[in-house]
């Protein structure tokens, strides 16, 4: 049975330095079908895309286990160029298109028609490197490309530059529809830069491309898509298989269910006396029609409110939006609407303005924004104060006194393994790291604290002790602590309510105990009255 | 979504005084020098007829060393400092050939086969460190420059002489070791190519034609047994123009090395004409919304308005006092040609799409490195030819000094022309080395006239070249930021 497939990837695993990224994934397309890859990010998608294609990326660091199946037979593609040969072809989610050429240029790329120069002795040497290029039959074989998918109003003769971004994803299409013998076509998150209608085109597009018999592996967030057009469809997560599955055969719910699917472990113990009593009258922070244009992680017209006391959190996939919130409040990027700080509004366009209103950050990036990496542990906990607060300063010099002092505390109190206060920060370990960043935060005695990503890149326990320190100062001090993170384990450990961030605003508010579906729903952008289950 | 979209978008600015404004925009180097240079020029009091003259001669000398640096633009490898390299190249051929004392054309084309190889291998090598410092290719270009002299200074003050075995007085250094600060090429290689008569390179031109076809004819006979009407045709053409070099009325020019500018310039503008004629005449058969159709009869009006100029008796003299040596632009106009041919090849495709993107070429399957490799051996060859051309015609020159200024002066003249580190035309570069030799002809007169001390116009001159690459380098800059915020501003 197995030449009923036309790709057929089985028991694929790997590694990056030790780290399994794929654990004997299985990936099967039909020819013809549309085919959706799911999971969440770092479910293991792009990995295993990287391996259909052969990318420098896996062959680099080892290769891969298991097995590529084209037409029933085995293959090995060892760099995209091989892939190409093949028949497969891809839609890059970055567009992988030439502004300043033309719609035909970008279309012929590297595929050039050319006919052998007039000196047959200088072909003979220089083989197909001076052909004469011939752009009018290229002209006409990129026309009958974009006519074949319906899009008679992009000119081949434009420049790429300035085309709506929907269009140059056709002109994409276009070319690798150009391709001859192409039979597998790769979208990635397609739809991701898409409007609304143009998205719905390029689902009407793909639909067309699959009934002339060409295969098409759609990887997407988004379900309500997926159900839309795909036949089929592969789960992944954490670089694990976890089911093949008929779109006719199966719903919204079970999906999401499949994709989020982890028993909440709790990584914090909250079982014991909560002090705090949270009133929907004292709120500590209000977005209001807040927007911002961070490229890559937009806001648009977010409303919440975030209660004094409270430990909130926002979740969502990477790339919609959720990471824009604290930038914006930062004023690291242009803003509009109103950020309201104990109902008083914030200026937005002073850079530092949040600080001095007793809001500290711990950046997601904590090795480019966060860290000051060749200075000293000493100096990146007292640096935020001494420039908003004055603080650690004597007659404008610094006061070793006591900021070593301060520093001492810290790292006392946080437990942050290091050989002194003099050593660089760039030298400590990622859980350490950000401890400091923390303990510059808590210098500023906040009243609000806001933590990104708190638990990126450091190891089970320091994530245990960073959560639970976090914890521990909201019911000591009453912090009203925000937590933006990819992880919603942790947000689920520690957050009284969870606004899930889809496509740049709150999808939902969900409660840290509500059922892993209405998590999947939400992080594609979908309630479960839409779905009707 | 209306069927204009991609239309309007190509032209997005239809105002003509905002077209006015980023022509000027666009310009706005090559317009300051010009104010500049016409400016020097009414302080200097020079002749007009010495400093024409002297703008042609400079031309004739540096215009190839110039469009040498194109091809590495196209393949986005920036301004090829590097070309210092194929200076070493052509000096160490030149110093081979006047020292075994071969003299005229046949010692001249003796260099161009010994510095060919060299010019290849030294590209070859320069464009595989490029590939390993990618980004970064104009610096290291620039110091590739000083560790080359290094070498070169070790083969000509150490290894000639001291390892090679050579002692010739007119060149080695009393001691035995080491080659003299200067050498002469008086009367062995000096002006062996402006000197080439016109006779000569047309009956080398069409033997060329006959062996080439010759060849061709000859495989083809073994293959197929029967002959092709093209090839006979090329025959016939070439007899008959050789019959025409008998014509006693066109022999008699025939036996010059120099041409008039009075036949030259209305040859060019009749050149001029044509190609816009063939542009706007093919487009009237096919469209093509990226030609400019008001730009072609604008060319074409200017072009019957300097003829009609020439008839004016002050610019007429002017104009017939000044030869052209024939051979030195003949070659400019080839490379001209072979520029633009270059990029309607699929060598020249890759280029240009190696210079955009080396992600996407990559990813459409084209060899990335070797492209650039390729682009720094025509550069480095190219470069090399130009010094040829380039002492040729000074006649002598500083063993230790003729290459070091080269790259920084060809880039300067380019940059002068309008182009910038991503993009240059044929057309920016012969504007740019007429403007750049323009001021440095008058720069130092200027000097003297204003401040009674040349020296202070040579400052001049230094200090706005210069300024001149480093502005250029700067808008670059500024301008590859911009898009960036446009992204974020939307």
């Amino acid at each position: 049975m197995e030449t009923e497939y036309l790709l057929s990837m089985n028991d694929i695993s790997k590694e990056y330095f030790g780290n399994k990224v794929l654990k004997n994934v299985n990936l099967q397309v039909k020819t013809g079908e549309i085919h959706a890859l799911m999971g969440e990010n770092g479910a293991g998608k792009s990995t295993l895309m990287n391996v259909l294609f052969g990318m420098p990326v896996i062959h680099n660091t080892g290769g891969f286990e298991g097995q590529v199946q084209l037409d029933g037979k085995e293959i090995s593609i060892a760099d995209p160029h091989d892939a190409m040969n093949y028949g497969i072809g891809m839609v890059h989610q970055e567009f992988m298109l030439i502004p300043d050429f033309t719609v035909t240029e970008n279309i012929k790329v590297g595929r050039e028609t050319g006919r052998p120069s007039l000196v047959p002795v200088l072909d003979k040497v220089f083989g197909r490197d001076l052909d004469h290029m011939l752009w009018d039959e290229m002209a006409a074989d990129s026309r009958r490309s974009l006519d074949s998918i319906g899009m008679m109003n992009i000119e081949e003769y434009a420049k790429v530059a300035g085309m709506p971004i929907g269009y140059q994803q056709f002109v994409e299409i276009a070319r690798e529809i150009d391709k001859t013998g192409i039979k597998l076509l790769v979208f990635d998150e397609p739809t991701a830069v898409l409007t609304e209608s143009e998205a719905d085109r390029l689902l009407e597009i793909m639909r067309l491309i699959s009934s002339r018999g060409i295969a098409i592996i759609f990887i997407t967030h988004r379900l309500d898509e997926v159900m839309q057009v795909a036949d089929s469809m592969t789960i992944l997560r954490d670089g694990e298989f976890v089911a093949r599955k008929e779109v006719a055969e199966t719903n919204l719910v079970e999906i999401a269910q499949l994709m989020i699917g982890r028993q909440v472990d709790k990584l914090v113990d909250d079982s014991e006396h909560d002090p705090r009593e949270l009133s929907d009258d004292k709120i500590a922070l209000e977005l209001v029609n807040y927007c911002v244009n961070m490229p890559g992680e937009k806001v648009i017209n977010m409303n919440v409110k975030i209660r004094e006391g409270e430990i909130f959190g926002f979740g969502g996939l990477a790339g919609q939006g959720k990471i824009g919130i604290h930038n914006g409040i930062q004023g690291l990027y242009e803003t509009r609407g109103d950020v309201l700080i104990h109902g008083e509004k914030l200026d937005l366009s002073k850079r530092g303005e949040a600080l001095r209103k007793d809001i500290a950050f711990v950046s997601e990036d904590r090795r480019g924004v966060g860290l000051l990496l060749g200075e000293s542990i000493e100096r990146n906990i007292v640096f935020s104060a001494m420039q908003v607060k004055n603080e650690f300063l004597k007659r404008g010099l610094l006061d070793r006194k006591a900021s070593l002092k301060h520093t001492r505390e810290m790292i006392e109190l946080l437990d942050i393994r290091t050989t002194g206060p003099q050593q660089t920060a760039g030298s400590l370990s990622g859980g350490n790291q950000q401890k400091v960043c923390l303990a510059r935060a808590l210098t500023l005695k906040p009243n609000i604290l806001i933590v990104a990503e708190p638990t990126r890149g450091i190891d089970i326990g320091a994530k245990k002790l960073v959560l639970e320190y976090l914890t521990k100062i909201n019911r000591e001090q009453g912090t009203t602590i925000i937590v933006i993170s990819s992880e919603l384990v942790e947000l689920r450990s520690i957050c009284d309510r969870i606004a899930i961030v889809a496509k740049g605003t709150i999808a939902a508010i969900l409660d840290p105990e509500a059922p892993d579906a209405d998590y999947g729903l939400a992080m594609s952008g979908l309630k479960r009255e839409d779905v009707g289950a | 979504m209306n069927k204009k979209i991609a239309n309007t978008m190509t032209n997005p600015d239809n105002n003509i005084s905002e077209r006015i404004k980023t022509l000027l925009f666009d310009n706005k180097v090559m317009i300051v020098f010009a104010f500049l240079c016409f400016g020097a020029f009414m302080v200097s009091g020079m002749q007009l007829e010495a400093v024409v003259a002297e703008v042609f001669t400079r031309i004739a000398r540096n215009g190839f060393t110039v469009l040498a640096l194109l091809i590495p633009v196209f393949a986005g490898m920036g301004l090829n400092f590097g070309i210092v390299i194929g200076a070493i190249a052509a000096q160490i051929a030149i110093f081979a050939v006047v020292y075994w004392r071969f003299t005229g054309l046949g010692g001249m084309m003796l260099a161009v086969l010994i510095a060919t190889p060299l010019a290849l291998l030294f590209g070859y090598l320069v464009g595989k460190l490029f590939n390993k410092m990618k980004g970064a290719e104009m610096i290291a270009g620039l110091i590739l420059g000083y560790f080359a002299d290094g070498l070169y200074q070790l083969l000509f003050l150490v290894l000639i002489g001291g390892v090679i075995p050579a002692t010739d007085p007119r060149y080695i250094i009393d001691g035995g070791m080491g080659v003299k600060n200067a050498i002469d090429l008086t009367g062995s290689l000096k002006y062996s190519i402006d000197r080439v008569k016109i006779i000569d390179l047309a009956l080398g031109l069409l033997i060329l034609v006959v062996v080439i076809t010759g060849v061709k004819l000859f495989l083809h006979l073994k293959k197929k047994r029967q002959l092709e009407r093209k090839d006979l045709i090329i025959f016939a053409v070439v007899a008959i123009l050789y019959a025409i070099t008998y014509v006693p009325a066109i022999e008699k020019h025939l036996f010059a090395d120099r041409i008039n500018l009075i036949v030259a310039l209305p040859l060019f503008l009749l050149f001029v004409v044509i190609r816009n004629l063939l542009a706007i005449y093919k487009n009237s058969k096919k469209p093509d919304p990226n030609f400019n159709r008001p730009r072609s009869i604008f060319y074409i009006a200017l072009s019957v308005l300097v003829y009609i100029l020439t008839y004016v008796p002050a610019l007429e003299s002017l104009i017939m006092s000044i030869n052209l040596p024939v051979l030195p632009y003949v070659l400019i106009t080839g490379l001209c040609a072979f520029n633009n041919g270059l990029l309607n090849t699929r060598l020249g495709q890759n280029m240009r799409t190696v210079g955009q993107s080396q992600t996407v070429a990559a990813a459409s399957g084209i060899n990335v490195d070797r492209t650039r490799v390729i682009a720094m051996m025509l550069s480095t060859l190219l470069a090399c030819w130009g010094q040829l051309i380039y002492l040729q015609n000074i006649g002598t020159f500083s063993t230790y000094g003729a290459h070091l200024q080269i790259g920084q002066f060809a880039v300067a003249a380019l940059l002068v022309g309008g182009a910038s580190v991503s993009k240059a035309t044929n057309k920016q570069a012969l504007i740019g080395v007429t403007l750049f030799h323009l001021l440095f002809i008058i720069a130092p007169q200027a000097g003297n006239q204003l401040f009674g001390d040349a020296q202070i116009g040579e400052y001049f001159r230094v200090f706005v070249s210069y300024g001149v690459i480093a502005l250029s380098l700067a808008m670059h800059a500024w301008q590859r930021k911009k898009p960036l915020e446009e992204i974020t501003a939307d």
